[in-house]
């Protein structure tokens, strides 16, 4: 540790990866800089003006020189690029069995729900050695969800889910903070991330649950705003089945395919008009102002919980 | 002649064709500046492809041809006003000038009855928006925001482009162009086209390009 | 009030008298000087915001100001600096001075325009002041929606005025540019016997022309959003802010390089005149200018890797993006081969230029940093940018600005600048500047977020650093205000060609005459002939 610290704790699976392309990076640096400083220096020295009359010979360039060093820089930001597309390649691509969690950015807070439930406030609980996906957005302005313990970072942005995962390694207390500007607190913006030995976390778990699960609370607000009248499990209703829907591709009226994901359905609950199902009506109304971004996140795991259909085919359903 | 001859110039001919290039110049920034506009347009027309059919439906197209017929005439007009400076003809460019400054301000009467017609259907965006057939009300609104933001922002050129024309005439009366000095006149021409033009892409894109899909 | 050197001879300066001379002028060179003066002014509130900021982090737990007031202050500091003064500095103070002298011509194709591009900078600039005392602004320079739309309750409006009226200036500043090459160049003056000086403000303008549009249809539908509340940024209405980010970094980034272009221009200058040697790869240099103008307009995608724009499009921007390093590192390596065998003056510009080069490599280097996917995810939003475009902008803009300062203040005031004072302030400036932002990509490594008005008390140390290195920069450039205000009174006269250079711009007098040449002069050489300039040629090497 000591007193100054010049590189962050590495805690999660990227920051090996990231902090190895940053050594890289350095090190070309280091050896471009060096090589044109100690240039500058030498001829500086080496050539300087001994009288005022002097005139040296004009040397009007050489094309094997530019060609060499136009083509060696390149060929080393090829590697960088690819280096470094490789990792943000892995962090777009979360494993099929991670850890959800819900995040809502409001002025100026974190609001982080669990599936079991648990809810917290500028604090993250997680069990170390196990993959965590955020599925986040923003009720105001933009906010950006940064961990640098684990080198990422990804922006919340109003109207839209944007995801991001890590894996942490390193049980410990890590800074969260708001990275995208978001006005007057902004700077206090954020807290701790909690990583846990699995059966510290598991404790911690079973603590903080009230109320029931997530898929829990969407099924109750599914009864409460009355969901159910329309779309009926066995497809009877004036609206399509959710049974089985997530995941599934959907047939739209006018020919387009949509991927029921977490985007599409929030989208249809707020925006219905956007997508049309094939064969439906565009007969529901917005629940825009009547349902909270969380209230949306739990109506999505309550989807999500809902099963195939008895007899469904089970080809149309996608594993999850 | 040398009155007209600037002092950083050595000959007219190099100041002529300083001030052509340099409308010319002018005339790029004008196509990024709506570009911008189209940018934005052509993003929510794709997200939003259903509503803005039903919108772009909702314009009156004969009034938009109308319109389009208009401004391709003092188009016409402006050609011949040029080409009356160039002979040097002082009445026949007066005449033109007075055509093309007519035929613009049609445009932009028409274009007044339109906007005002938009007010009372209430296809303003706004609190009292309405568009009949489109479930998604923000979404047509965002169609005629950007219909207004364009179109608007075209009108303002419009009215630019009258103002210079009536310079124009005002300087033509005074006799201040010849066969040989007519630059003015030249690139107020290359203005007037390039606002046509404008509109030659507005039109369809606002008006005609979504009128096959199902209503 | 600027004298003229000593012996009564009719130049720029004294041919006419009184304030209404100054205000109605068409000469570029009093035009140039009007622009040096207002954005000198606009560079010293600039640096008041930054010393303020400075000194708010001293501590981490914030204390001397509000957050509101300090999320006001980087605002402002960053609107000031970026929009009224960096993006005119260079172009409309030396490039409207000297680019017409270096190509022969009397003046620029459009003296009235030239003008008005003055007048609006300071009407763009008034509003931004007004904004500024009326209670000022908090968006941050970027103005990212919905906050600038829809959350924030300052003076948007008023300060996106004013930066779209000095858009303007900008525009027609570089259309007056890119007209004067094109059409005003001497008998002779073929496009590669050009200064490279001047093919650096052709690329320049060219972004100013195509990009500054951009920049202003932005900022009407921000005006539209704000006060209509039309829908095209805010979500709840379908609208999508993140095509904000897109249509402001479109003109953003292009911008970057109007700040550094012309400052790359100024060191080809200073390094052929002090080396006394033509540019190594003149050819490649010029055209690593235009090339940077063109591939600066594909890569404003690298600005948004974590907006949750796709994962496509942050591979395609993060790929171009590298090709723009590379005229960029082909440009500093043909300066260092300049030297090579040359004979080379330490003289103040360059100091200045050495400066540049040093200090523009780092930031370049650091800028394939965060070009790389994988740790501009770690770093972007932090302090590390931060360092790194300060090390662009201030460590290679402003180094240029104030080289090119130096060298041309003979020639624009007929006086010489003293030496011993320069050569300190260099020093004290470049020292100041690594001390005040190489600390900052620590900082930004370690996660420090910018835009941050209380900070976790790990990273006190590094803040402190900056700070002490941003006291030392303050010293450094008031030395130059001082002695440069000194010299206009008791510098030494100086000679039409005191550096032995061989620019156009100093084949006339100093202070040049009102049409620049007493006769068009005709141009039988390329540029940085030095055969043409220094007399009894002693050859070395």
């Amino acid at each position: 540790m000591g007193l100054l610290r010049l590189f962050p704790v590495q805690a999660s699976t990227f920051a090996p990866d990231v902090d190895h392309l940053l050594y890289f990076l350095l090190a070309v640096a280091v050896f471009f800089s060096l090589a044109i400083f100690c240039s500058i220096f030498y001829f500086a020295i080496r050539y300087r003006r001994r009288s005022e009359n002097e005139l040296p010979r004009a040397i009007h360039g050489g094309m094997a020189l530019e060609i060499l060093w136009s083509v060696i820089p390149f060929g080393l930001t090829m590697v960088m690029f690819t280096w470094g597309a490789s990792i943000y390649f892995n962090e777009s691509r979360p494993p099929d069995n991670a850890l959800d969690v819900y995040v809502v950015g409001k002025q100026w807070m974190w609001k982080l729900e669990h599936l079991g439930g648990q809810r917290e406030i500028n604090e993250l609980h997680i069990p170390v050695g196990r993959a965590v996906r955020l599925t986040m957005t923003s009720e105001d302005a933009i906010h950006s969800f940064f961990v640098p313990a684990f080198r990422t970072k990804q922006d919340a942005v109003p109207g839209r889910y944007t995801t991001t995962w890590f894996k942490p390694t390193k049980a410990g207390k890590y800074h969260l903070f708001c990275a995208e500007y978001c006005g007057t607190n902004h700077s206090r913006m954020g807290g701790w991330v909690y990583v846990m030995a699995p059966r510290d976390y598991e404790a911690w778990l079973s603590g903080g649950a009230s109320g029931g699960s997530l898929a829990e609370n969407g099924q109750k607000l599914f009864d409460e705003l009355a969901c159910g009248n329309c779309h009926k499990p066995d497809g009877s209703g004036r609206c399509p089945s959710l049974s089985g829907l997530f995941g599934k591709t959907v047939q739209l009226a006018g020919g387009a395919t949509v991927k029921a994901d977490e985007g599409y359905i929030r989208e249809s609950i707020l925006q219905p008009q956007a997508k049309i199902v094939a064969g439906y009506g565009p007969i529901m109304p917005t629940f825009q102002g009547l349902v909270t971004e969380e209230g949306v996140m739990q109506l999505i795991e309550y989807i999500k919980s809902l099963g195939p259909p008895p007899g469904a085919p089970a080809g149309g359903i996608a594993a999850r | 002649m040398a009155s007209t001859l600037q002092e950083q110039f050595d000959t007219e001919a190099q100041q002529k064709d300083a001030s052509t290039l340099g409308m010319w110049i002018f005339l790029i920034t004008e196509v990024m500046f709506f570009g911008g506009m189209f940018t934005a347009y052509t993003v929510y027309r794709r997200a939003y492809s259903d509503a803005f059919a039903v919108a772009s439906s909702s314009l009156n197209v004969t009034i938009g041809a109308i319109n389009t017929a208009v401004l391709l005439v003092s188009s016409f007009t402006m050609v011949m006003a040029v080409r009356a400076a160039q002979l040097g003809q002082r009445r026949t460019l007066i005449l033109f000038l007075v055509a093309t400054l007519i035929f613009g301000g049609i445009f932009l009467g028409v274009k007044a009855y339109e906007w005002n017609e938009k007010f009372e259907q209430h296809h303003v965006p706004g609190p009292s928006f309405h568009l009949e057939g489109v479930p998604q009300q923000s979404h047509a609104q965002l169609f005629f925001s950007l219909y207004f933001a364009m179109t608007g922002l075209h009108a303002l050129h419009m009215v630019i482009g009258v103002g210079i024309i009536s310079w124009l005439i005002w300087l033509a009366r005074q006799g201040r162009f010849t066969a040989e000095y007519n630059t003015p006149v030249d690139i107020a021409g290359l203005y007037w086209h390039f606002v046509d033009i404008i509109w030659i892409f507005l039109f369809p894109l606002l008006y005609l390009i979504d009128r096959h899909l199902p209503k | 009030m600027i004298t003229a050197a000593v012996p009564e001879r009719e130049d720029y300066l004294n041919v006419s008298h009184g304030l209404k001379s100054w205000l109605l002028t068409k000469d570029h060179k009093r035009i140039g000087l009007l622009y040096l003066a207002t954005i000198t002014l606009f560079f010293f509130l600039g640096g008041v915001f930054a010393t303020v900021i400075r000194i708010e982090l001293l501590t981490p737990g914030g204390g001397l100001v509000s957050s509101e007031t300090y999320n006001k202050l980087f605002t402002m500091h960053g609107v000031t600096m970026i929009f009224f003064f960096l993006l005119p500095s260079i172009p409309a103070v030396f490039g409207n001075f000297f680019l017409p002298m270096m190509i022969g011509a009397r003046d620029l194709a459009f003296p009235r325009i030239n003008l008005l591009s003055w007048y609006l900078l300071v009407v763009g600039g008034l509003f931004a002041l007004f904004a500024m005392l009326a209670g000022g602004v908090d968006t941050g320079w970027t103005f990212y929606t919905p906050y600038s739309t829809t959350y924030s309750n300052t003076w948007v409006i008023a300060t996106a005025l004013g930066i779209f009226v000095a858009g303007f200036s900008s525009i027609l500043t570089g259309l007056n540019f890119i007209v004067t090459i094109h059409r005003m160049r001497a008998p002779g003056m073929t496009w590669f016997r050009m200064p490279l000086f001047v093919w650096a403000h052709y690329a320049t303008a060219l972004i100013q022309v195509l990009g500054t549009p951009v920049l202003a249809v932005t900022i009407v539908l921000v005006f539209c959003e704000r006060v209509f509340h039309i829908g095209i940024f805010d979500p709840a209405l379908g609208g999508d802010p993140v095509l904000f980010q897109h249509l402001f970094w479109f003109y953003s980034h292009p911008a970057v390089y109007i700040m550094i272009l012309p400052a790359m221009g100024v060191v080809s200058e200073l390094v052929s005149t002090f080396s006394r040697k033509a540019i190594f790869g003149y050819r490649i240099v010029a055209f690593s200018s235009v090339a940077i103008a063109v591939l600066g307009f594909l890569v404003w995608g690298h600005h948004m890797f974590v907006s949750g724009q796709s994962l496509f499009a942050g591979m395609a921007f993060s790929f171009l993006s590298y090709f723009v390093a590379i005229p960029s590192a082909i440009k500093v390596f043909n300066w260092t081969a300049t030297l090579y065998k040359g004979s080379i003056s330490y003289a103040t510009p360059m100091l200045y230029a050495f400066g540049f080069i040093g200090l523009f490599t780092m930031g370049g280097l650091t800028g394939l940093f965060v070009a790389a996917l994988g740790i501009d995810v770690h770093v972007t939003d932090t302090y590390f940018v931060v360092a790194h475009f300060h090390y662009i902008m201030v460590g290679g803009a402003i180094m240029g600005y104030m080289g090119g300062l130096h060298y041309w203040w003979p020639k624009m005031t007929g006086r010489m600048y003293p030496e011993g004072w320069a050569k300190l302030s260099a020093l004290v400036i470049f020292l100041g500047f690594n001390l005040t932002f190489f600390p900052q990509f620590i900082l930004g490594y370690l996660g420090m977020p910018r835009r941050y008005h209380t900070y976790p008390a790990e990273f006190q140390i590094l803040h402190v650093l900056s700070t002490a290195g941003a006291s030392v920069l303050a010293v450094g450039y008031a030395i130059p205000m001082i002695y440069f205000a000194w010299s206009l009174r008791y510098g030494k006269v100086a000679g039409a060609n005191p550096w032995g250079a061989t620019g156009l711009e100093w084949k006339t007098a100093s202070p040049p005459p009102l049409h620049n040449f007493d006769k068009i002069p005709v141009v039988t050489h390329d540029a940085y002939d030095y055969s043409t300039v220094v007399g009894e040629a002693v050859e070395v090497g």
